[in-house]
């Protein structure tokens, strides 16, 4: 093969062909077995019974499901009728990564565009920008909203000082507060996707219609948006998808009260309940739920792709 | 697969071997031994100590029963948890020979019901729960447990509730004057009512948060142990703590020896650095609780030995220790908690 | 040619973007400075939490933390790069191979499965198969989410690389090493390098992971904090965040250079 003249075959002139699967190797052994496996066994760990005052017992049941669907009352001898809470919970949490995600997309849309019409210097330098954020420890940021949006933080006394308010808006925990900490938390996953894909939109459409005569929000709905929409998708699963099962922001900015289902799950396992089969009984319906997303995404991008 | 766990698991061995030299791992509460006394025990003893930390009794256990047992040598439970602990096996001996100051136990606490003779564990401090108010938020009546379970509307809306099992259950159970370890069902279930009532008025679930919150002003009022409000009063806070007509929780911190502990003989040594008077003295002062052992008198400071909060009113009415129930009853009670925090 | 990129309020919206995102940075980093023990009164600038974070009596937990942190996070973020380029060599270079789109899924699926769902998965793993939990386990599962970081900023690379350098080297006699060692390595470099960085930074950052599965006594910077703020935001704590704050802002600097080093190597 080496020393030959003829071109060698595409993607076996270079020899790897014939080490695929040595190269490949540690892949599969470290995600194979410190993902896959742990998560097959979750499942599992779902179907056993709580030992009392923590700890699992291997006894197969569905009592981790039934729990989380069902209310049997508080001795557990009435008729079962549905069980609302964790299903209000998982609905919250949705809900709340779906609004974020939304309000991610409003803001971050238009900055992406802006920063992508820039002159190169400055669109360097407001790349940066947004770049930084998203670096910085996720940990560090939400202490950081928190501190801000205090009861006697920098914002109130602002906008008290400003004569905007009179009394101090009681933000910390609430819901809006972990809102706002899920949007904060995860608005530079969403400008960074969409910037790549508007940077990538070629100009002259726009152009040709405005030629014809169609408004700029015209344009903007009937052909950018169409164009740069695997760039908004992208970015949108990059948003919901953390903030579906976030901790930090529910658990520093909402108070221990307004559980989502990362403080759900987490309350299982490091908190006082200990019963490990109901957390990995909501982790699985958590991660069935964002499987169902990103296959939804997954077919949507293929159709896209066909088109 | 197999020579990779097999080098994983040698990795961690080498690690826990290391581990053993001069260390001591502690399980402990949430900001309940001043740095500067572990420090004191490195520098006479060479031992390294390293602190993790809980917020309750209750998460304490989970987290040993969830494997926790056999990497910390000591942890710090309450009375009726030691019981719980040993009955489950969880819990190391030793003998008064092995620890010289094991004669400095006060003898009020030689005898307890949960280690009878002190063969598992040593007293740590002893304080009480009940709960205390912000005077500049709320200067009206404080002397009953319906200012958290059925709050004046100045209240409402602005309390924190101890994210601990025993201590609200007992609270609760004392406010509607129904016994511990109940199984009438009628009780329970009034118990349960009483509780998801109140939970509408109160802001946040938290122990590990319930001095911050009282000194930052997010809470007006907060269910708190005796020593920690006296701290929220040291840094600021206007907050007087309740000893409320129906009662209140008394507990015994002890720490034990936990089964399997890595480094025995360091946690021996640490228990008996305890028992010394002078630094019980030292939790007491930054604790701000009572210590359970004898001759601390000397060392203590003023502002501790006569604050309010560690001097009950003369008619006030006493305070009650939890009791250990039965699994069956606990089950109930764990129930009810369940349908609270959910 | 101006007309059609602009769009009335984008400007405002692109601002008020920044400023959200920056207010409570800005917030933090000045308070940092702030002389007074309360973290709600002023009481002039002054380096004391700076001085207090190395020598105060947090000081041992914070420098014990910080070097878990910065250990594991050079360790995991090496190995998984060092598989990341097998990976992508493979990937890229292998041509079709049976089990392709499958690897292709593995390699993302750490992307693709929740935090929480993976810290869960992981803790139950390592209890079942009695592994203690500690540094080590940290570690593996620091490895492990690392990988798709590092492999796409490497694949992407290698993607942009033409065959024909290494064909001609392989015309000249050079073996399948020597050829990578000396043409396809240097060429990889500052993807390799930007995917080394981002996981570094990944590992560096990861909170909800290393919480459950650390061990007794095992603290990182994010579990420090954590467990710090959990009774109030204290003036040391500004300080830290402050200083991990420059850390991050040195690394987008430092991946910003490479990737510009990149684009010229390219051209």
């Amino acid at each position: 093969m080496a020393g030959g003249m003829t071109p060698a075959p595409q993607g076996n002139g270079t020899g790897y062909r014939a080490i695929v699967g040595p190269l490949l190797i540690p892949t599969w052994v470290m995600i194979g077995i410190f993902l896959v496996l742990p998560v097959l066994l979750m499942a599992v760990y779902s179907f056993l019974t709580k030992e009392f005052r923590g700890g699992v017992v291997w006894d197969f049941t569905l009592a981790a499901y039934d729990q989380f669907f069902l209310n049997r009352g508080l001795f557990g001898d009435e008729p079962p009728v549905i069980e609302w809470t964790y299903i209000t919970i998982f609905w919250r949490s949705i809900w709340q990564a779906a609004l974020a995600t939304l309000i991610c997309l409003i803001v971050g849309f238009p900055t992406a565009w802006f920063i992508a019409t820039r002159p190169a210097r400055t669109r360097a330098v407001w790349l940066f920008l947004v770049t930084v954020p998203y670096w910085v420890n996720l940990l560090i940021r939400t202490v950081s909203l928190k501190f801000l949006i205090r009861e006697n933080g920098p914002l109130n006394e602002s906008l008290m000082a400003l004569g905007l308010i009179t009394d101090p808006l009681p933000l910390v925990n609430t819901n809006l507060a972990v809102q706002l900490g899920l949007f904060y938390s995860y608005l530079p996953f969403m400008v960074l996707p969409v910037y790549a894909a508007v940077e990538r939109y070629n100009f002259a459409l726009s152009e040709a219609a405005a030629d014809l005569y169609a408004s700029r929000w015209v344009t903007l709905r009937e052909i950018v948006l169409p164009v740069v929409k695997p760039g908004i998708i992208a970015g949108c699963i990059l948003v919901f998808v953390p903030s579906l099962g976030a901790f930090l922001a529910p658990d520093l900015l909402g108070g221990a009260k307004t559980f989502m289902i990362g403080s759900l799950i987490d309350e299982q396992f490091r908190g006082s309940q200990g019963n490990w089969p109901f957390g990995a009984a909501a982790a699985m319906i958590l991660m069935t739920l964002v499987l169902i997303v990103l296959t939804v995404y997954a077919r949507a991008q293929t159709k896209g792709d066909a088109r | 697969m197999k020579k990779l766990l097999t080098t994983a698991t040698a990795f961690a061995l080498l690690a826990g071997a290391a581990h053993a030299e001069g260390k001591l791992s502690v399980y402990h509460w949430f900001e309940y031994i001043p740095q500067e006394l572990v420090d004191k025990f490195t520098a006479e003893t060479g031992i390294e100590v390293t602190i993790d930390t809980y917020d309750s009794n209750e998460s304490m256990l989970a987290a040993l029963k969830a494997g926790k047992l056999g990497q910390y040598d000591v942890a710090v439970p309450a009375d009726f948890m030691v019981k719980i602990m040993a009955d489950e096996g969880m819990l190391d001996t030793f003998t008064p020979e092995e620890m010289p100051n094991h004669g400095n136990i006060a003898p009020q606490w030689m005898d307890v019901y949960f280690d009878t003779g002190r063969k598992s564990s040593i007293p740590y401090q002893w304080g009480g729960t009940s709960f205390s108010v912000n005077r500049d938020v709320y200067q009206g009546d404080i002397s009953s447990l319906g200012i958290i379970f059925d709050p004046p509307p100045e209240l409402q809306g602005k309390i924190n509730v101890l994210d601990s099992q025993n201590e609200v259950l007992i609270l609760g159970s004392l406010y509607l004057g129904i016994p511990q370890c109940t199984t009438d069902r009628d009780q329970l279930k009034a118990l349960n009512d009483m509780l998801l009532n109140a939970k509408q008025h109160w802001a946040s679930f938290g122990s590990d948060t319930s001095k911050d919150v009282l000194v930052s002003g997010d809470a007006a009022a907060g269910m708190i142990y005796n020593g920690f409000s006296a701290k929220a009063r040291a840094e600021g806070a206007n907050v007087e703590y309740s000893y409320p007509k129906e009662g209140h929780v008394l507990w015994m911190d002890n720490m034990v020896l936990l089964k399997d502990a890595p480094n025995r003989d360091n946690a021996i040594k640490f228990m008996n650095f305890l028992l010394e008077p002078e630094n019980a003295a030292a939790v007491t002062n930054y604790a701000a609780y009572t210590s359970g052992v004898t001759g601390v008198e000397p060392f203590l400071d003023d502002a501790i030995k006569n604050s309010p909060e560690n001097n009950p009113p003369a008619d006030a009415t006493p305070g009650v220790f939890a009791q250990a129930c039965d699994a069956e009853t606990q089950k109930l009670y764990d129930a009810i908690w369940t349908n609270l925090k959910k | 040619m101006k007309g059609v990129r602009h769009y009335p309020g984008f400007l405002a919206m692109a601002v008020a973007c920044l400023v959200i995102l920056y207010a409570p940075l800005i917030v933090v980093t000045g308070y940092s400075f702030n002389g007074s023990t309360s973290i709600t009164t002023w009481g002039g600038f002054s380096w004391r939490w700076y001085a207090d974070v190395f020598t105060g009596p947090d000081a041992p937990r914070f420098k014990a933390a910080a070097w878990n942190s910065i250990t594991i996070a050079i360790l995991a973020a090496t190995t998984a790069t060092a598989i990341a380029v097998a990976a992508s060599v493979a990937m890229i270079r292998g041509g079709r191979f049976k089990g392709k789109s499958a690897t292709f899924a593995l390699i993302n699926l750490p992307l693709m499965v929740p935090e929480i769902v993976t810290a869960v998965a992981t803790l139950i793993f390592f209890s079942a198969i009695g592994l203690t939990t500690g540094y080590m386990t940290i570690l593996i599962a620091h490895i492990t989410f690392c990988i798709p970081f590092a492999y796409l900023p490497i694949a992407a690379r290698l993607q942009g690389i033409e065959e024909t350098y290494e064909q001609a080297a392989r015309d000249l006699y050079a073996t399948r090493a020597q050829a990578f060692r000396l043409i396809l390595l240097p060429l990889m470099m500052p993807g390799i390098l930007s995917g080394f960085l981002l996981a570094f930074i990944i590992s560096l950052d990861d909170f909800i992971i290393t919480n459950f599965v650390k061990g007794a006594g095992m603290e990182t910077l994010p579990t420090a904090i954590f467990g710090s703020v959990k009774q109030g935001i204290k003036p040391n704590i500004m300080a830290i965040s402050t200083m991990m704050l420059a850390v991050s802002v040195l690394f987008v600097t430092l991946s910003y250079l490479v990737n510009r080093i990149g684009q010229r190597t390219r051209s």
